[in-house]
């Protein structure tokens, strides 16, 4: 059975687009059996775009100079054609807003509804880290709070005042994250209620009278209600890997809305820490389901055969991997690697061969493979993914090999390739590269003489030995500095491990 | 439930307070290289969007990063082997020219790399006047579009009750009037006052009555027409038009005069160029054709191109007259003062050869200030000579001629000036003028 096209010219209009969408729809929830957040799907203008790209591809955002500066790069770039701009921006919120370029042809919108609404929102809905750690709800109300209370201080307490603080917090967002324990989840109301209460305690101790005293006359101060979570000579708990949460409870030189701000910047950062968990599973995932989704379209006769060509030349130079000694290498492809894999688990699953059936006998043969993708997709995260599922064959098409690299040697060694010997040891080397919490420095408060001299101790535990580059090194310190208020000690030690 | 929504038409410039904050935090660099790009650029270039580029220095974000290079030990996986085994050795790259790899390199040093990106017109401006120390009245009306004024254009039909145009109205009026025969009050009275005339009569005749009813028949019906037939119909009504039009501009000419000979450094040219640029900047305002003409000389004056008059280097003395001969010859030549405005800045060390002076002088009395808008000088010191010549009325041979032309002429304007922000009293005259006549 074949229907008719749904469309035949590259033209779209926002009728096709809502015809397209439910086709694609009925696919996605009736036969891969998807459960996504409700979708919101936008479209932009080229500027629009760029917009977005230089806001951290939120649709709201507090300013900052930063910004401005990614959007002036950017701008350049694309304008050079060095860059083309994305096709889509998703955004982890429910309803789960996606971004269409009004420039795409109507072949590309498909895709793009496919890959994003479909691909990244079903990820973001359910994958684990994501269940865990953000809150797709909240998120945009949090953004509108964190946007109008920056604007607010910036008008109490000037525009420098402020851009200093942030440019101190964006230097700790790597180190602004709970990695292992639970975080304390931000709720808007709790965030509200409280700046309320603040408010509301000025207005009470502020008299009128006051005014009428003769200068030099101090009036009386009312002491607050101490409220435990403001209270920042409390007892400390060290080590503490989130140094900006360190700093927003225990610096003794913040005031109160600074440290509001350094809770903007952490929140956020806990907030991206997922996405950067899970590049390859998320992009790979967003591929597959559009590659998928693309063909069922085409199977049932919905796009013709030269959109179906068109959307294979895009997708085949999104999942295009350079090889090492490639002028265009610049790592590997997430998009290449997640697709790749999740291929594989598909061939697998139909279409084992006695190798996978060695490797994985859990799921080799099953036939049902969107059932063992879905499985993957909730509850994997790169590392353990690739750990889990990268098979002997991918490796061989990837022609992956591992090198071990010692600072004070004039090569590297190759340590294994893709051969019988060599594929645990290639994947696990693999699997660790991914895993966000080895790659990035392991720093961390181990204390502080709160009530001496005040000094601030932080630990580097090299992974390896691997030490920090000196210069951002010093950079950062001194950005930690100010937030503290009083001398840091830097050290970085061998660990143990 | 999907909704679909058009962002399209949403306003623009969502990021431009991103922008705005980004070039205060760059300030700096942002300076040096605008200053460096105009010095590089055409006179006329000056209100034009370009690309800058500055260094990344002041605008860093710091982050920590692992530097494998410095120490430790790692694994990391490549895709793409071809011939290599386990136990094979590959040859770092040596850091500066890791080709492929070099991307990443740039990353984790934090970014010494240069940082380009356009700035518009409006922007650079703002850095240029800043040099100059431009009050703001004038940077705005610098950076003004042509403007536009009211011209009356005719009468119209429809329009606002204050702009009513009556001798027009009443007119139509009494055209209409006269065409229906619209009874006047003289005539009515006429007619009332036989009516009182025929009353009085005694004894009433039959004939009298019939016309007084004929009378009355006739003053009632004169009433009735002059109701309905108004003293001013709509349709009289005639309002004056205005359109909007652009202020009528013309064109100007601008003759660049400069002294190249071999004291005059880099430095005193780059403060001449500013000089002219800022000129052309105001006649590019007020005047829709701007031609420059550059005339450079030592002992003797050529008309250059742009290039030649800036970069390079004549030796020979100094005769300042043969200038003014240049100048005026290529204005006689060209541009005639009935279709051109005449501008002229001249640009010096304040050394000429002794006696000259005073020929300058004569022939700027004579030829050239009946001919120019403007005219300005500026003598090009140090630091130091500055002081010495602390006084206006001190100075070198050329000065001292000049000033007795600026007390004769109100548009010729001379000046001292050893740094930038010296360049814009000179035009203070100018730039008054136009709040005058705008």
């Amino acid at each position: 059975m074949t229907a008719t096209p749904l469309f035949t010219e590259p033209e779209w209009d926002f009728s096709l687009l809502d015809r397209v969408y439910k086709a694609i729809e009925e696919i996605a929830l009736g036969e891969l059996k998807l459960d996504v957040y409700p979708n919101q799907i936008e479209v932009i203008s080229s500027e629009q775009m760029l917009d977005a790209y230089s806001s951290l591809a939120m649709p709201l955002m507090y300013n900052h100079w930063s910004f401005g500066k990614l959007f002036a790069r950017e701008e350049a770039m694309y304008r050079a054609g060095y860059s083309a701009l994305a096709y889509e921006i998703v955004i982890n919120s429910s309803p789960c807003i996606s971004y269409l370029l009004e420039e795409n042809s109507m072949t590309m919108q498909a895709l793009v509804i496919a890959h994003a609404a479909f691909g990244h929102n079903h990820f973001f809905k359910n994958n684990y880290l994501f269940r865990q750690w953000t809150n797709a709800e909240g998120i945009l109300d949090y953004l509108a709070f964190a946007k109008r209370y920056i604007m607010a201080c910036e008008d109490r307490h000037g525009r420098d005042d402020v851009e200093a603080v942030l440019d101190s917090a964006h230097a700790l967002m790597d180190q602004g994250v709970f990695r292992y324990r639970r975080p304390p989840r931000p709720s808007k109301e709790r965030v509200l209620e409280k700046r309320r209460k603040r408010v509301e305690h000025e207005e009470e101790a502020y008299s009128e009278l006051w005014r009428t005293l003769p200068a030099g006359v101090e009036p009386p101060v009312v002491s607050p209600a101490i409220d435990p979570e403001e209270d920042y000579s409390g007892e400390m708990k060290v080590p503490e890997e989130n140094i900006l949460y360190f700093l927003e409870k225990h610096s003794p030189a913040l005031k109160p809305w600074q440290r509001e701000m350094l809770r903007i910047v952490r929140n956020l950062s806990q907030y991206f820490y997922p996405q950067r968990q899970t590049k390859v599973m998320n992009e790979g995932c967003a591929t597959f389901v559009h590659y998928t989704l693309m063909n069922a379209l085409y199977d049932k006769g919905f796009i013709t055969e030269s959109s179906l060509l068109e959307f294979l030349h895009s997708h085949t130079s999104v999942v295009f991997q350079p090889e090492f000694d490639d002028r265009r290498y610049y790592g590997l492809n997430p998009y290449a690697l997640g697709y790749g894999m999740m291929s594989d688990i598909k061939r697998i699953c139909t279409e084992p061969t006695p190798e996978d059936r060695d490797w994985f006998p859990h799921i080799a043969g099953k036939g049902d493979w969107m059932d063992v993708l879905r499985d993957g997709w909730a509850n994997y995260r790169d590392e353990s993914f690739i750990e889990q599922f990268l098979s002997p064959k991918l490796m061989r098409d990837f022609r992956l090999f591992a090198l071990f690299d010692k600072a004070d040697e004039g090569a590297y060694k190759v340590s294994s390739i893709h051969n019988e010997a060599g594929y645990r040891r290639v994947r696990a080397a693999l699997a660790r590269q991914y895993d966000v919490g080895s790659a990035d420095a392991n720093i961390q408060v181990t204390g502080a003489n709160l009530h001496s001299d005040r000094k601030l101790f932080i630990e580097h535990r090299m992974n390896r030995g691997v030490p920090l580059q000196v210069q951002s090194r010093e950079l950062v310190c001194a950005h930690i500095e100010r937030l503290w208020g009083h001398e840091v000690v830097f050290d970085e030690v061998l660990s143990d491990e | 439930m999907t909704q679909f929504i058009d962002r399209r038409l949403n306003p623009k410039g969502k990021s431009l307070a991103n922008r705005q904050r980004f070039l205060r935090r760059a300030r700096a660099q942002i300076r040096e290289a605008v200053q460096k790009s105009l010095k590089d650029s055409a006179v006329a270039d000056i209100g034009k969007n370009r690309k800058i580029k500055i260094s990344s220095k002041g605008t860093r974000e710091p982050r920590f990063r692992l530097d494998p290079k410095a120490g430790g030990e790692r694994d990391f996986v490549l895709p793409g082997n071809k011939e290599f085994s386990p136990g094979d050795e590959i040859k770092k790259p040596r850091s500066g020219e890791d080709g492929g790899r070099g991307k990443q390199a740039s990353d984790s040093g934090d970014g010494e790399d240069d940082f380009e990106f356009t700035m518009t017109q409006d922007e650079i401006l703002d850095i240029f006047f800043e040099d100059l120390e431009l009050p703001n009245l004038v940077r705005t009306t610098l950076k003004e579009t042509p403007s536009r004024i009211w011209r009356r254009s005719g009468i119209t039909t429809a329009g606002s009750p204050t702009q009513i145009n009556l001798i027009r109205t009443m007119r139509n009026a009494f055209g209409r009037r006269i065409a229906l025969k619209r009874p006047s009050v003289a005539n009515l009275n006429l007619l009332v006052e036989q009516l009182d005339a025929l009353e009085r009569e005694e004894p009433q005749t039959e004939e009298n009555r019939a016309r007084i009813v004929a009378l009355k028949e006739d003053i009632a019906r004169a009433n009735a027409k002059r109701k309905w037939i108004g003293f001013i119909d709509p349709i009289d009504v005639r309002y004056n038009a205005f359109t909007e039009q652009p202020v009528p501009t013309s064109q100007a000419v601008m003759f660049c005069l400069m002294d190249v000979s071999g004291s005059m450094g880099e430095r005193e040219k780059d403060l001449a160029k500013r000089f002219y640029m800022l000129l052309h900047l105001f006649l590019k305002r007020r005047y829709e054709r701007v031609d420059i003409v550059f005339i450079r000389h030592t002992h003797d004056a050529q008309e250059v191109d742009e290039q030649e008059f800036f970069y390079s280097r004549q030796s020979g003395g100094t005769i300042v007259s043969t200038a003014l001969d240049k100048m005026l010859e290529i204005q006689k030549e060209r541009y005639a003062t009935a279709d051109w405005n005449i501008y002229a800045a001249q640009a010096s060390d304040g050394y000429t050869q002794s006696g000259d002076a005073r020929r300058c002088v004569e022939m700027l009395n004579a030829d050239i200030m009946p001919l120019c808008q403007y005219y300005a000088y500026i003598e090009i010191l140090d630091e130091r000579e500055m002081e010495v010549f602390a006084s206006e009325d001190s100075g070198a041979e050329l000065w001292r001629a000049y000033r007795t032309v600026a007390d004769l002429w109100s548009n010729f304007a001379t000046k001292r000036i050893s740094k930038p922000a010296d360049i814009f009293p000179v035009f203070r005259e100018l730039f008054k003028k136009t709040e005058a006549t705008s």
